[in-house]
């Protein structure tokens, strides 16, 4: 591990005035660490927010949650507001990674979670997210895991995370602080990046910006379900993950709301997807011009062409279910 | 830089660098070498450590990051002369071959047990809010991340299993 300069910060102004040029805030570590030792990141400093009062889940007054950036996924997955309004993304916490890591994670720290592409984590292997301009080792490479929608000829890696895929279906916005105090809401879709030709960074964070909080609006009626097809069916990232929330009236449906991890470099929602499928009576018909809408620029490079059709059954089961549509033999 | 630990009940004034991990600062500076580093990234769980009484990776943290947090390790769980009722389960029903893993095993399982018991619901559960009934399929679950090479794993599950049954009710030693 590189040398650093260890900075406890002693309230948010503070870790937002540290963490600029350089820096990099710490909460669970638990990524960042594991990053560090390989040396794929080499912070100057490390900006400990870890003991700020960043933590808590609690009811806003309009109605909804507001989760502090510092609640841990453990805390989260059993909170019981959470298990009770929003099992979506109680669910997408118990399927990713270890009691262990899970008492440690955080909830911002979740969101900012490096790619496992593992030419991004092998420093002897070219990487643009990494070094960039150094090429990217995963196209003409080993490329299971990657990207098929959203990726640029610089870089195919996806976010690994199952916490931001159920935050997106469920309209979560997040709270930031910057340096000079300024504090931003915005929706989690407009938090992380898709690579472009500046694939090292990952979100529309700026230098030393702070989250802070997520906030859940009111839960909705619809159905909740959160499905990941992964390699092991324990402490396995994604390689397709949908988390849906749908809703029925009178035989069709009412609303939609579809966010897959495991296909591109942010969590995925396609709200052209949902058109397709709002006012409609569920059909297998109409799952597959959903399908067909999710996919109509889905690439593959080589090792991941599989995820096309996989995407495709991961929706069209997830319909089923949703919907109670019986499969046809 | 300077810091204080609390282990197992006792205060430890240390000055470290750093880039010191609270693994390495048990085992290399206190002396307490039986959190076992295996992968050192989190994935195989020998390290595992109670942190203010929940189980963490202790390769994945600083020990700068601690300073005066309550840490709770295998040799804090139990003693030869005063086995936990998980060490006395693992002994009984052979939870080990080469026992690397072992205090991990034992100090994960003794945090998860508390988990179940407080009713936390895991990846395996069929609802979100019911009590949770440890099946071979829940503690395989939970204990996701304790990985053994040897493949113990049917006795680690019976030890846990019985150990669960003889504690139920009991709080676990801090």
């Amino acid at each position: 591990m590189r040398p650093f300069d260890y900075v406890r910060a002693d309230g948010t102004a503070a870790a937002t005035e540290a963490a600029q040029g350089g820096a990099t805030f710490i909460a669970g570590g638990t990524n960042l660490l594991d990053l560090m030792k390989l040396e794929v990141m080499a912070p100057l400093r490390l900006v400990d927010i870890s003991r700020l009062d960043l933590g808590g889940v609690e009811d806003m007054a309009e109605g909804g949650l507001r989760i502090g950036a510092m609640v841990t996924n453990a805390d989260l997955a059993a909170d019981a507001h959470v298990r009770r309004d929003y099992p979506l993304l109680a669910r997408a916490l118990l399927a990713g990674a270890t009691g262990q890591l899970r008492n440690k994670a955080t909830t911002g720290g979740n969101l900012l979670q490096r790619t496992r592409c593992y030419y991004f984590y092998d420093t002897s292997q070219p990487c643009n997210k990494r070094d960039p301009g150094s090429g990217c080792g995963a196209i003409g490479g080993f490329n299971r895991i990657h990207a098929i929608l959203g990726a640029s000829e610089q870089c195919i890696a996806t976010h690994p995370s199952d916490m931001a895929v159920a935050l997106l279906a469920l309209d979560a916005e997040v709270e930031t602080e910057a340096p000079d105090g300024a504090r931003r809401r915005r929706p989690l879709a407009d938090l992380h990046r898709l690579p472009g030709d500046e694939p090292e960074r990952d979100s529309f964070l700026e230098d030393g910006e702070l989250i802070t909080s997520v906030i859940l609006p009111p839960p909705s009626t619809g159905r909740q379900d959160y499905r990941k097809v992964g390699d092991r069916a324990s402490y396995a990232f994604a390689l397709v993950s949908l988390a849906s929330v749908v809703e029925m009236s009178e035989g069709r449906i009412a609303r939609a709301a579809l966010a897959f991890g495991g296909l591109a470099h942010k969590p995925w929602r396609d709200r052209e997807v949902e058109e397709v499928l709002v006012g409609e009576a569920p059909s297998e018909s109409l799952f597959d011009r959903a399908a067909d809408r999710l996919l109509r620029d889905a690439r593959g490079w080589g090792g991941n062409d599989f995820k096309i059709p996989l995407a495709r059954r991961v929706l069209k089961a997830t319909l089923r279910t949703a919907t109670g549509t019986e499969v046809r033999a | 830089m300077r810091m204080e630990l609390l282990v197992n009940g006792d205060r430890h004034a240390l000055d470290l660098d750093p880039r010191t991990t609270l693994l390495d600062a048990l085992r290399d500076h206190l002396g307490l070498t039986g959190s076992k580093k295996g992968c050192d990234h989190g994935q195989c769980g020998a390290c595992t450590v109670l942190l203010n009484g929940r189980r963490i990776n202790a390769c994945l943290t600083l020990a700068a990051m601690h300073h005066g947090d309550e840490i709770t390790t295998i040799e804090g769980i139990g003693s030869p002369d005063a086995l936990h009722p998980l060490q006395a389960a693992f002994v009984t029903h052979d939870g080990y071959q080469c026992g690397y893993c072992t205090p991990g095993q034992i100090v994960s399982a003794a945090a998860m047990l508390e988990e179940a018991r407080a009713g936390w619901p895991s990846h395996v559960s069929v609802t979100l809010d019911g009590p949770v009934e440890l099946t071979d399929a829940e503690i395989s679950e939970r204990m996701s991340g304790n990985l053994c090479r040897c493949a113990a794993y049917t006795g680690i599950n019976t030890a846990i299993r019985e150990a669960a049954e003889k504690t139920n009710g009991d709080e676990v030693p801090e």
